[in-house]
C-alpha cells in the first residue's frame, strides 16, 4: 500500500503576508496557529533541510511544567495543557504519555531546592508532589537507592502529567493541519539573507530566489544566531552540541522517566523497548551535530549508578543537535530590532516540551505585532533591563 | 574528542581542558560611562559565528593556564593557539 501525502509540495510564491524561517516542531506550530487563531493563511514556512529533521527529530521528548518562575510556569504550563488536548485538536496521534517526571536529589542543597520547586510550583497551579526515598522506590523499583550508592537518592520531585510524546508525529501533525489550512510548506529552502527596506522588513534571500515577506519570523533553533546575523543583530546566544543515544531494546522495565540534574542523566523507555538517554551539552560552540565521547562516557557511568540492571545493555546508536542556549537558560521570543522581524529561540536543551505553546504565542506576536501577555517576560530587552529569568536550576540536565 | 596543544604541555585530551567561551571581549575601562545597551552587549552578546571561532580555554587539569585557541565550529578542527592578550593570527594590533 502507499501512503497518501500528508502535504502539498508547493513551488514558492512571489510574497508571502508571514514567512517562517525553520521547519522544526517550532516554526510548524507558529504557522500551524497563525492560520487557525489569527485567519493569517498566505504564510510560508522555509525549511532548509526536511520539515522535523533538526532537534524536532533529535531531542528526547521529554514533556514537563515543574519550572521554577512564574514566567516558565505559565508558559510551560500553558503548553501542556496543550499537549493534553494536541492529538484531537491536530487529528493526529501525537502519543503523548503522561507516564510521570521524577528528578532525584542526591544531596542536601538538592534536596532544599527540589521541594522549594515542589512548593513554588503547586502556587502556581502545577502538580508536583516531593516523594521520600521509600516513595521513590515505590514508584520506580529499578533505581539503586541503597544507603551504599554511588549517588545516594535523598528524594525526588514527580509530576505525574509529565512525559514522553512522539517527535515525529508532533512535526507532521502540525505540518499537515497547517498545509491544510493553506499554508506553503517549502522544504529544500534555506534562507541565506534577509532583506531590509529602512528600518523594515522586506523579504528574504533564499536558495531558491528572493521572497516578498511582510513579516518575517526567525524560528530556526541552532541557527538562530547566523539568522539574526543577517540582520545586523547580536543575540546573547551560543550554539552547542546536545548528544543524546539509544540502547538496544528490550521489555518493559521503566515506566516513567527519571533525571537526574547533578549527576547529568536522564532515561525513559520508548514504546519500541530501547531506552532513550541524554545528558549535558558539550561544552564548546558548534554547529556541527555531534559531540565528543567523554560526554556519553560520564553519562552512562551515572546511569549505570543510578541502575545497576542496565549495565549489561549495548548501546545501538548516538546522536547529536545543535541547541540555542541563552544565558538565563529560558528562551527569547519577541520582536527584534527591525519592524515585522520576530524570533522565537533560545530554547536550548529544552524547547520540545514547549512546542504547542512557543507556537501559540510566537504566532500571537506575529498577528498583533506585540507579544502576547506569556511571552512577554521572554523580550530580547530582558539582556539590557536585566530581568533575567534564571531557570538553570530547573533546566540543569539537559531535557 | 578534541586534542588540545596546550602551549605548555603540549597536546592533551580536551577532558583535561576547560572551554572559556568567545575571547577577544574587552572589559570597559569605564564600565560607569556604559549606557544598559552597551553594557549588555559586552555581557551578554555573542558572535557565535559558523565557522572560525576564536575561543579562551583553559588546561583545568594541568598547569591551570589559560590561552586562545582559533577552530572552526562546524569542522572542529584548530588552526592555531596562542596567547592571551596577542590578536588573533593574522590580525594586526
Ligand atoms: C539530543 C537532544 C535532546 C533533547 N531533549 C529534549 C527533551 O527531552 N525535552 C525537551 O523539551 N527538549 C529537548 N531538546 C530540545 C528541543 O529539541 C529543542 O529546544 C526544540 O526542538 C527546538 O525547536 P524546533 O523544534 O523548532 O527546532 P528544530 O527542529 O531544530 O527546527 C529548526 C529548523 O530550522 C532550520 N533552519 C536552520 N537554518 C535555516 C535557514 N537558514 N533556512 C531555513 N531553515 C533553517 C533547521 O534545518 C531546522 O529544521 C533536545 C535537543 C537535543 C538536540
Ligand atoms: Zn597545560
Amino acid at each position: 500500500m502507499t501512503w497518501p501525502r500528508l502535504w502539498r509540495d508547493p513551488e514558492p510564491k512571489p510574497a508571502y503576508d508571514a514567512v517562517i524561517v525553520g521547519g522544526g516542531g517550532h516554526g510548524l506550530a507558529t504557522a500551524y496557529y497563525l492560520a487557525k487563531e489569527h485567519g493569517i493563511t498566505n504564510v510560508a514556512v522555509l525549511e532548509k533541510g526536511w520539515l522535523g529533521g533538526g532537534n524536532t527529530a533529535r531531542n528526547t521528548t521529554v514533556i514537563r511544567s515543574n519550572y521554577l518562575w512564574d514566567e516558565s510556569a505559565a508558559i510551560y504550563e500553558f503548553s501542556l495543557k496543550l499537549w493534553e488536548g494536541l492529538s484531537r485538536d491536530l487529528n493526529f496521534n501525537v502519543m503523548l504519555s503522561q507516564r510521570g517526571v521524577l528528578n532525584l536529589a542526591h544531596n542536601l542543597h538538592d534536596r532544599r531546592e527540589a521541594i522549594r520547586r515542589v512548593h513554588a510550583n503547586r502556587l502556581n497551579g502545577i502538580d508536583a508532589e516531593w516523594l521520600d526515598p521509600t516513595a521513590v522506590r515505590a514508584f520506580c523499583p529499578i533505581l539503586n537507592i541503597d544507603a551504599g550508592a554511588r549517588y545516594p537518592v535523598l528524594g525526588a520531585t514527580l509530576q505525574r502529567r509529565g512525559g514522553v510524546a512522539r517527535h515525529d508525529a508532533v512535526a507532521w501533525g502540525y505540518a499537515r493541519a497547517a498545509d491544510a489550512r493553506g499554508v506553503d510548506l517549502i522544504q529544500n529552502c534555506a534562507v541565506t539573507g534577509l532583506r531590509r527596506n529602512g528600518g523594515r522588513i522586506a523579504g528574504v534571500e533564499t536558495s531558491r530566489g528572493f521572497i516578498k515577506a511582510g513579516k518575517v519570523g526567525i524560528v530556526a533553533a541552532g541557527h538562530n544566531s547566523v539568522l539574526a546575523a543577517m540582520a545586523g543583530i547580536r543575540l546573547p546566544i551560543e550554539s552547542h552540541p546536545l548528544q543524546a543515544l539509544v540502547s538496544e531494546p528490550i521489555k518493559p522495565v521503566l515506566d516513567c522517566v527519571v533525571m537526574s540534574n547533578a549527576v547529568h542523566v536522564y532515561v525513559s523507555q520508548s514504546d519500541k523497548g530501547e531506552l532513550v538517554m541524554g545528558a549535558g551539552i558539550d561544552g564548546f560552540n558548534s554547529y556541527a551535530q555531534r559531540g565528543s565521547f567523554p560526554v556519553i562516557e560520564a553519562q552512562m557511568g551515572a546511569v549505570i549508578a543510578l541502575f545497576p540492571i542496565f549495565s549489561r545493555l549495548r548501546m545501538m546508536r548516538s546522536w547529536g543537535g545543535i541547541v540555542d542556549v541563552c544565558p538565563d537558560a529560558s528562551p527569547i521570543i519577541g520582536k527584534l530590532p527591525v519592524d515585522g522581524l520576530y524570533l522565537n529561540g533560545g530554547w536550548g536543551t529544552g524547547g520540545f516540551k514547549a512546542t504547542p505553546g512557543s507556537g501559540f504565542v510566537f504566532a500571537h506576536t506575529i498577528a498583533n505585532d506585540a507579544p502576547h501577555p506569556l511571552a512577554a517576560p521572554f523580550s530580547l530587552e530582558r539582556f539590557t533591563t536585566g530581568a533575567l529569568i534564571d531557570e538553570h536550576g530547573a533546566a540543569a540536565v539537559a531535557h | 574528542m578534541l586534542l588540545i596543544a596546550c602551549p605548555w604541555c603540549g597536546p592533551r585530551d580536551e577532558t583535561e581542558f576547560r572551554c572559556g567561551g568567545e575571547a577577544h571581549i574587552a572589559r570597559p575601562k569605564d564600565p560607569d560611562a556604559l549606557d544598559d545597551a552597551a553594557w549588555a552587549d559586552y555581557l551578554f552578546m555573542r558572535r557565535n559565528p559558523k565557522g572560525r571561532h576564536r575561543e579562551r580555554w583553559v588546561h583545568a587539569a594541568g598547569c591551570r593556564r589559560w590561552f586562545n585557541v582559533e577552530r572552526d565550529t562546524v569542522s572542529h578542527v584548530i588552526t592555531a593557539v596562542y596567547p592571551m592578550g596577542k590578536p588573533p593570527p593574522g590580525e594586526g594590533g
